[in-house]
């Protein structure tokens, strides 16, 4: 008689179970169909509204009547604090629409105001452009100001797809990983199919990384069409073309597993399927509203953050923003790839104890 | 028959669940070969004494032996040479039964055709259906074939023809007397002694967790008969059931 291998045993289940997943429709809706949705959404609805960030140059005067006037608009947010290395990273980016630069003229009482625009956003500088031309012209303050001086850099457009896809792409791992797994595993127990493996030579672990294999594999296809729709419909940025492809999809790796770890636990502390949906709701909805999903943390109220940077999704979404968008290799995200690594084993420490296998 | 070897032994097996004693010192053996029957009405302790055997369950105390091996000391060898239909298990959703059986065989590490599988228990045309769309008869037989992948050396059926009609039953009886015809020794249970009497070469009788008797359905008739029983009523040279297989006819409805 041959060797038993586990390896057969592990990569057979692993082939079933995908197969399985590939017909499931929820598996299928949660994965692909949702985070499309929402892509197709906010790719046609295009950019947010129209506040302004602009960067106040280190050294820049700052008690003068333009500054004042631009806040006074209450369009234009004024970040002040930064030096010139990040403001320089914030504009290229377009995460500050311009930086501004204001200064007394030598010799005169006049102000001498220096803007730098950028191309990654073109259509808000445009529109601090105009309000500095009314600044210019304005009576009161004609006499003081004595020129503007415009210059653009080029910086990569940060489209309103280059927020959301990350986002969607870290909620669909989220989903298949936690509702799936949950699923998967005590409607398994419940139906006695693994009292059934258990009467053949398999071990316990082929039956966990079996399922693991089919559902990794299927969440980075998920995330593979995703990147790809996104890419080439919505013009998704991916910096370094398929390197940056190639690095999401491992940040999606370890994201999956770590979600995961969610779903094993639910699938043990479930008494039946019913109870699955509203215990899955209770780790994904969260993480759906607070971890910059649709909108980034910095969004939220003071008291809202701490919460927000405690949650794994944050840190996923946080990662793959970064890779995709600037460019970041994984070395360059290794604190958020270590907070997911922190997440992990806490959760797999809880999942070894509650996991039920009958 | 004395010289038959057993190849099943369970010596005053006992399991407790809590405070409740469902197996009681049962002791029985299993011979090469034959087709053995436990029998005994629900909750009798078919079902665990079975399944402590197959090693799914812990058993509280006793000594088994399957082929050689021990159930606490080789556990894994015996699931190699030993094929298992539970009273009630289901199948991995979403898959037709060519893929079942396909992965059964990954488990198993059997080499074996999903077709030939299927054809064994007259499933063919069955082979892209999925397992929930069979009828009871088609179920059973389809466990039946899941059991043979491993071609064990003994497989055991829970209670394989309860809620099937006349004519499944009959069919199944005949699917299993050759499996046993070719070699592999069969363990059933069944409440049904008529099942019993066809259909095994020995029956262990089990109540409230003992077995009350054992022996061949020949013997244990005779000796009954022997005691001066008689049945009440004149027995008929046929009942209702022969009345009923005749009408319908023998072949299968699926
Ligand atoms: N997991 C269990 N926990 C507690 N009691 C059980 C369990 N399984 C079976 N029993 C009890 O043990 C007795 C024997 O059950 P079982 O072996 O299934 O009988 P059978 O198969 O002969 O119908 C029954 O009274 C049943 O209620
Ligand atoms: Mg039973």
């Amino acid at each position: 008689m041959q060797k038993y291998s586990n390896t057969t045993a592990t990569l057979a289940l692993a082939k079933a179970s995908f197969r399985s997943i590939m017909r499931s429709p929820s598996a299928v809706v949660f994965t692909l169909a949702f985070p499309l949705i929402f892509i197709l959404v906010f790719g046609f609805l295009g950019g947010g509204g129209t506040r302004l960030d602009v960067g106040v140059k280190p050294g820049s005067d700052i008690n003068n009547p333009v500054l004042t006037m631009l806040s006074k608009t209450g369009m234009i947010r004024l970040v002040m604090d930064k030096s010139q290395k990040d403001l320089d990273k914030l504009l290229e980016k377009g995460n500050v629409d311009a930086v501004i630069d204001v200064h007394k003229k030598m010799n005169s009482v006049a102000y001498s105001v220096n803007v730098v625009y950028t191309s990654a956003s073109r259509d808000k500088g445009g529109i601090l452009k105009s309000v500095l031309n009314n600044v210019f012209y304005d009576k009161t303050l004609k006499p003081t100001v004595a020129e503007i001086k415009e210059s653009t850099i080029t910086g990569r457009e940060y489209k309103t797809i280059d927020f959301i896809l990350p986002g969607q792409l870290g909620f669909s791992l989220l989903s298949t990983g936690v509702f799936g797994t949950a699923f998967v595993f005590l409607s398994l127990r419940q139906t006695l199919v693994i009292k059934r493996f258990f009467a053949t030579p398999v071990k316990r672990s082929s039956i966990v990384i079996g399922e693991g294999i089919a559902r990794i594999g299927f969440a980075l296809i998920g995330a593979l069409f995703i990147i790809l729709i996104g890419h080439f419909f919505f013009g998704f940025t991916l910096v370094h073309g398929a390197l940056t492809v190639v690095n999401m999809l491992i940040l999606a790796t370890m994201g999956i597993i770590v979600f995961m770890g969610f779903g094993f636990i639910i699938s043990g502390v479930a008494k039946s399927e019913s109870m699955v949906p509203p215990i899955s709701n209770i780790v994904t909805l969260p993480q759906f509203l607070l971890s910059g999903t649709f909108f980034s943390i910095e969004a939220f109220p003071n008291w809202l953050q701490p919460i927000s940077r405690a949650l794994p999704l944050t840190y996923l979404n946080d990662a793959m923003r970064r890779v995709a968008f600037e460019g970041s290799d994984l070395w360059d995200v290794k604190f958020q790839i270590m907070i997911l690594l922190i997440w992990g084993i806490v959760i797999y420490a809880i999942a070894v104890k509650v996991f039920k296998w009958e | 028959m004395e010289t038959k070897k057993a190849i099943i032994s369970v010596k005053d097996l006992v399991k407790k669940y809590d405070d409740f004693v469902a197996v009681q010192g049962l002791s029985f053996e299993v011979y090469e070969h034959e087709i053995f029957g436990l029998l005994g009405p629900n909750g009798a302790g078919k079902t665990t004494t079975l399944e402590i055997i197959e090693t799914l369950r812990a058993k509280t105390s006793g000594e088994i032996i399957v082929d050689g091996f021990s159930v606490d000391k080789n556990p894994q060898e015996i699931k190699q040479i030993i094929g298992v239909q539970l009273q009630a298990a289901g199948y991995y959703p979403n898959l037709n039964l060519v893929e079942l059986i396909e992965l059964f065989a990954g488990l198993y590490g059997a080499n074996i055709k999903p077709m030939e599988m299927l054809e064994k228990v007259n499933l063919q045309d069955k082979a892209k259906a999925k397992y929930k769309a069979l009828s009871g008869g088609q179920k059973q037989r389809f466990s039946i074939a899941t059991t043979l992948i491993n071609q064990p050396k003994i497989i055991f059926l829970d209670e394989p023809t309860t809620g099937l009609d006349p004519q499944a039953r009959r069919n199944l009886w005949d699917l299993i007397t050759e499996i046993r015809n070719s070699g592999t020794t069969v363990v059933i249970t069944t409440h049904y002694m008529d099942e019993a009497e066809q259909l095994c070469d020995r029956v262990a009788f089990v109540e409230r967790g003992q077995i009350i008797a054992v022996d061949t359905p020949d013997n244990l008739i005779d000796q009954l008969v022997a005691s001066g029983f008689e049945r009440k009523k004149e027995v008929k040279k046929a009942n209702l059931e022969d009345v009923f297989i005749n009408l319908t006819g023998k072949e299968w409805r699926e």
